[in-house]
């Protein structure tokens, strides 16, 4: 019998010593996480607006969104992550099965797959799931065992990890399956895995790039060939980001002024106020705007890696760790690509990019957060 | 599997994860350093450059559109080509308040309600940027003359030169060719947008569709430097558009005038191929339209007749009417009968008028109904006689003959770049019981044995038929553009049919020998069109049946609404001897095949084979004796 199984044979000890809580915890919030995040979310709304073309509707309707997503977030953060954890491997399951069902009859638009539709009733993306069923999955599994990690649990891990990667990237969504990817890894790593073996298989990785050119699709080498050389095709998708760079540049270290983008306001391209945002904050609110939002955002991944450093169980460190790393992939991958550092894939801005899928998952994930750091009781501490 | 038991070591855990959150955080604080340090590079260090690609003066990426692709006949005459003309444009952007300027525009040019809406909803579409819409095209000299004299009341409108796509033959090589049409959004989602940045246009239907990419060109790319207010100071770079590749046709654009001039008042369809390329030499379908009205935006009100016209002008009956093909299938099903052994060149029935199926009361009628006496095969395809075919049909039995039909491209889409060829029917066991949920019943079979029941056929099917007949089994597929180097990607690369081989030559003679005797001996159902005929010709009349007609009820195309009376089919080839042209011609309710089709089929074929004798004709009736009934 593990230490693990022992705590749970105290019936009732959690609430005998549960300590005086505020309301804040009562609803199984955390303030400063929440408050960071509201403060993120209007802040993005801002410059959604600018971005937007000073369109109300659009931001009426990313509110609507957030209001949505909060309500979510607020749900499962009642949930105890005992209850999360007994769940993991069904809902993970149950998210890979939807995944090939993607593949055999899924829809979609320009040659990628990824929706799952019932006609007239509704059209969810699965892989978007997978961002959450994923480090759940892999924490349960390895929270069972002994860490770090013995080698088979490592290969049992792996393959936890590859298939539903594998299955995304075949849809094909490099984005999304990259932020799967990277979900399942932080678990592995803050599980544990030796810094010799993390050293090699970064060498093995970097070996195997070539390789990886000839498995991509015609348009993912194109996004690749562009960003070595955005002037190659200035008219299809070098245009982005040759536009991007402009008004990112033009933008100086104060901005031109909220609304004032000229670059953006005049010549951007259709996804300025989708992923490509960060390059209409620049322009408007130079590098001290950048700065803020970075600074906002380490603030969010500080918080998150506190709940995570403070939980009691394994599975809510691991899960709690991995979940705040992956947002932090969204803003290095987003920024990156948008600033030209790295090709463009499909990665948002998180909680500031118009859209609602991403923003739903994104809050879920602070909800479980949240869920681990209240339901702490006083007993291990 | 035996698992070791290891307690789980909870200290270590925690001491582990500790390091590995840190060393995470120390990983992020580095790459938002890297961030920052990107956004100071090119916000600080690259400031001057972008500042000035931004403000002092814009940089623009300019499509320089390519011209599209012309079209030619087999001797070189345009079909299709471009014409100047000048178009209204605008960019959003550089309006200030798009609807004043709209409502000004409309105001000068004294547009009318609808117009005016269309043109708002181009102002307003979906595009990148600066990139110009187009309002009006077509301009005539007052409305440029207008728009000129008001020009400081329209910022963002401009005038531009373009070049339209215009077709000098019109309804003549309409269904043919297509037209060009203004690109919509729906479009765009096919297509390569960033190609199409710089041109209005696109193929809808025909050659102009199936042969977009070809025809369109790619796309050329100017850099520009403008001021703030959109003036060009200097070209950066340039790279010219690749221009539309031209495309020659099989088509002979004279003897398309010639069909559509015989063809004229009735609605039909003629194809004529040539049987040693499968180039298609004429296509007509009638009544026509003219596309040139497509090109610069139809006329909502001329776009609601022509589709809702019950002539259907727009319907391109050559590959897409599907008529039962009636008696010109009478050779392929004495083929069938002689490679199956089921007759012989001299088995001869006796036609009293009818033929009946053993155990059943039924009567089904020869044309003819005092009957024709005593006929062979040939004779039975001299006179089309019903009650041989019958017979032969019931002895083959449908399991054979349906086989041997596909061979020769029935119930089968063999044309290689005609967009939206039907395959027609050719029916069967299998078919019925799908689609029709019952079985094949014997009486059935009889009425393929004439070409008439579930089978259906477009011109374009039985004019190919015509071509492996006079190929004798050899297969050419038809198509319409002589293949050039990269135009052959656009080619239909599946159903490709094999050649057609009977056990022994002669049986090919025995049937076209009956053939040429309906055209040329006293006794055939085309004699009347051998007058003067200076070639030997094979034809096959066909009288396809649009209503039933009631067991003993006679039929009488008077008392027929005129929808219900009969079509009328000719397919041939010739000369026999050398085939040059193979041809089908269907006319819709115009009764017998031998008083309408045939003097059509002999008109055209005069005029590819006996180009001289044609200055002398006028009308298809003037080549018979005496008038069409």
């Amino acid at each position: 019998m593990s230490t693990r199984d022992f705590l749970h044979q105290l019936p009732g000890a959690a609430s005998a010593f549960s300590r005086p809580v505020g309301w804040f915890e009562r609803l199984h919030l955390d303030f400063w996480m929440l408050l960071l995040l509201l403060v993120l979310i209007s802040s993005g709304l801002f410059v959604l607006y600018s971005a937007s073309g000073e369109s109300m509707e659009d931001v009426y309707r990313q509110s609507l969104r957030f209001a949505v997503a909060l309500a979510g977030m607020i749900i499962l953060a009642q949930f105890n992550p005992r209850i999360l954890e007994r769940w993991s491997p069904l809902f993970y399951l149950s998210i890979a099965i939807l995944l090939v069902g993607v593949l055999l009859f899924g829809v979609g638009a320009k040659g990628a797959q990824r929706w799952l539709a019932i006609p007239g009733v509704i059209r969810f993306q699965p892989s978007e799931f997978m961002k959450l069923a994923m480090p759940m999955m892999v924490a349960w599994y390895l929270s069972h065992r002994p860490l770090p990690p013995g080698w088979h649990h490592l290969i049992i891990s792996a393959v936890i990890l590859v298939v539903p990667v594998l299955l995304i990237a075949k849809q094909p969504d490099l984005g999304t399956s990259l932020l799967v990817a990277a979900a399942g890894l932080f678990v592995i790593l803050l599980a544990g895995l030796s810094w010799k073996l993390i050293g090699s298989f970064v060498a093995l990785g970097i070996a195997a790039l070539p390789a990886l050119w000839h498995v991509m699709r015609d348009y993912q080498r194109q996004r690749v060939l562009t960003f070595l050389n955005p002037e190659s095709d200035p008219l299809g998708s070098g245009w982005n980001i040759i536009q991007s760079k402009t008004a990112i540049g033009s933008g100086g270290l104060y901005g031109k002024g909220w609304l004032e983008g000229t670059q953006s306001q005049l010549e951007f391209l259709p996804e300025r106020h989708t992923d490509f945002i960060i390059a209409v904050l620049a322009e408007e609110f130079g590098t001290i705007g950048v700065c803020a939002i970075l600074l906002l955002y380490l603030l969010i991944i500080g918080r998150g890696l506190f709940i995570a450093l403070n939980a009691q169980s394994t599975y809510g460190r691991l899960v709690a760790g991995s979940i705040t790393l992956t947002f932090f992939v969204y803003v290095f991958v987003n920024i990156g690509m948008v600033s030209g550092l790295l090709p463009v894939v499909g990665v948002p801005l998180p909680l500031v990019s118009f859209g609602g899928t991403s923003s739903v998952t994104l809050l879920a994930g602070f909800g479980i957060l949240m869920s681990i750091h209240t339901h702490r009781s006083l007993l291990v501490k | 599997m035996s698992e070791k038991r290891t307690f789980k070591n909870l200290k270590l855990e925690q001491s582990i994860f500790r390091e590995r959150v840190f060393v995470a955080f120390l990983f992020v604080i580095l790459l938002v350093l890297v961030l920052v340090g990107r956004m100071l590079y090119l916000q600080v260090y690259q400031y001057d450059i972008y500042t000035t690609r931004s403000d002092k003066n814009r940089m623009h990426v300019r499509a320089i559109p390519p011209t599209r692709g012309l079209i030619f006949d087999r001797n070189g005459r345009i079909l299709a080509e471009n014409l100047p003309s000048y178009n209204l444009t605008f960019v959003r952007e550089r309006a200030g308040d798009t609807a004043a300027v709209l409502d000004v525009l409309a105001d000068i040019l004294e547009l009318s309600e609808e117009q005016k809406e269309d043109m708002s909803k181009q102002a307003y579409s979906r595009r990148r940027p600066f990139q110009s819409a187009l309002l009006l095209s077509q301009l005539d000299d007052e409305q440029i003359a207008r728009v000129s004299v008001n020009r400081y009341r329209l910022p963002g409108v401009d005038i531009e030169a373009q070049l339209i796509r215009h077709y000098p033959y019109g309804p003549l090589t309409a269904h043919i060719l297509g037209y060009v049409s203004r690109i919509s959004e729906k479009d765009l989602k096919k297509v390569d947008r960033s190609q199409y940045a710089g041109t209005h246009y696109i193929g809808k239907g025909g050659i102009e569709r199936q042969y977009e990419t070809a025809l369109h060109g790619r796309v050329g790319v100017q850099t520009v430097e403008t001021n703030a207010r959109g003036r060009v100071l200097q070209v950066l770079s340039e790279e010219l558009p690749e221009q539309g590749e031209s495309l020659s046709l099989y088509l002979d654009a004279e003897l398309q005038k010639v069909a559509a001039r015989a063809l004229a008042g009735f609605r039909g369809a003629l194809v004529a191929i040539d049987p040693n390329t499968g180039g298609i030499l004429a296509m007509v379908s009638t009544p026509s339209f003219d596309p040139n009205l497509f090109v610069g935006g139809i006329n909502p009100d001329i776009y609601r007749q022509l589709i809702t016209s019950p002539d259907l002008p727009m319907f391109d009956r050559t590959i897409r009417g599907k008529y039962p093909p009636a008696s010109t299938i009478k050779a392929f099903m004495g083929l069938a009968g002689l490679e199956h052994g089921v007759v012989n060149a001299t088995t001869t029935i006796y036609d009293p008028g009818w033929y009946q199926l053993p155990n059943d009361s039924r009567l089904y009628r020869n044309w003819k109904r005092v009957g024709h006496g005593k006929v062979n095969l040939k004779r039975s395809i001299v006179v089309s006689n019903d009650t041989y075919f019958y017979n032969l049909a019931y002895n083959l039995g449908i399991d054979r003959i349906q086989p041997f039909m596909k061979q020769f491209g029935f119930g089968i889409n063999t044309a290689l770049d005609l967009p939206g060829a039907s395959s027609g029917l050719m029916p069967g066991r299998e078919w019925k019981k799908a689609h029709r949920k019952l079985p094949w019943f014997p009486g059935e079979t009889l009425s393929i044995g004439i070409g008439q029941g579930y089978w259906l056929a477009t011109p374009l099917q039985i004019a190919t038929s015509m071509v492996v007949l006079a190929n004798r089994g050899k297969w050419v597929q038809p198509r319409i553009v002589e293949m050039q180097g990269r135009n052959q990607a656009h080619l239909n690369p599946e159903n490709k049919p094999e050649d057609v081989s009977v056990s022994k030559p002669e049986y090919w003679d025995q049937v076209i020998d009956g053939m040429v005797a309906v055209v040329h001996s006293s006794t055939g159902t085309a004699r009347r069109i051998s007058k003067g005929i200076r070639y030997t010709m094979a034809g096959k009349t066909g009288t396809a049946q649009v209503k039933g007609i009631k067991q003993g009820e006679k039929y009488d195309a008077s008392k027929l609404h005129e929808r219900h009376r009969d079509h009328a089919l000719f397919a041939g080839f010739a000369p026999v001897e050398n085939p040059q042209i193979a041809l089908a011609v269907v006319v819709e309710n115009a009764g017998g095949g031998s008083t309408t089709a045939a003097p059509i089929a002999r008109m055209v074929f005069d005029a590819w084979l006996t180009p001289e004798r044609l200055k002398s004709t006028k009308t298809a009736s003037d080549l018979v004796d005496g008038n069409r009934q």
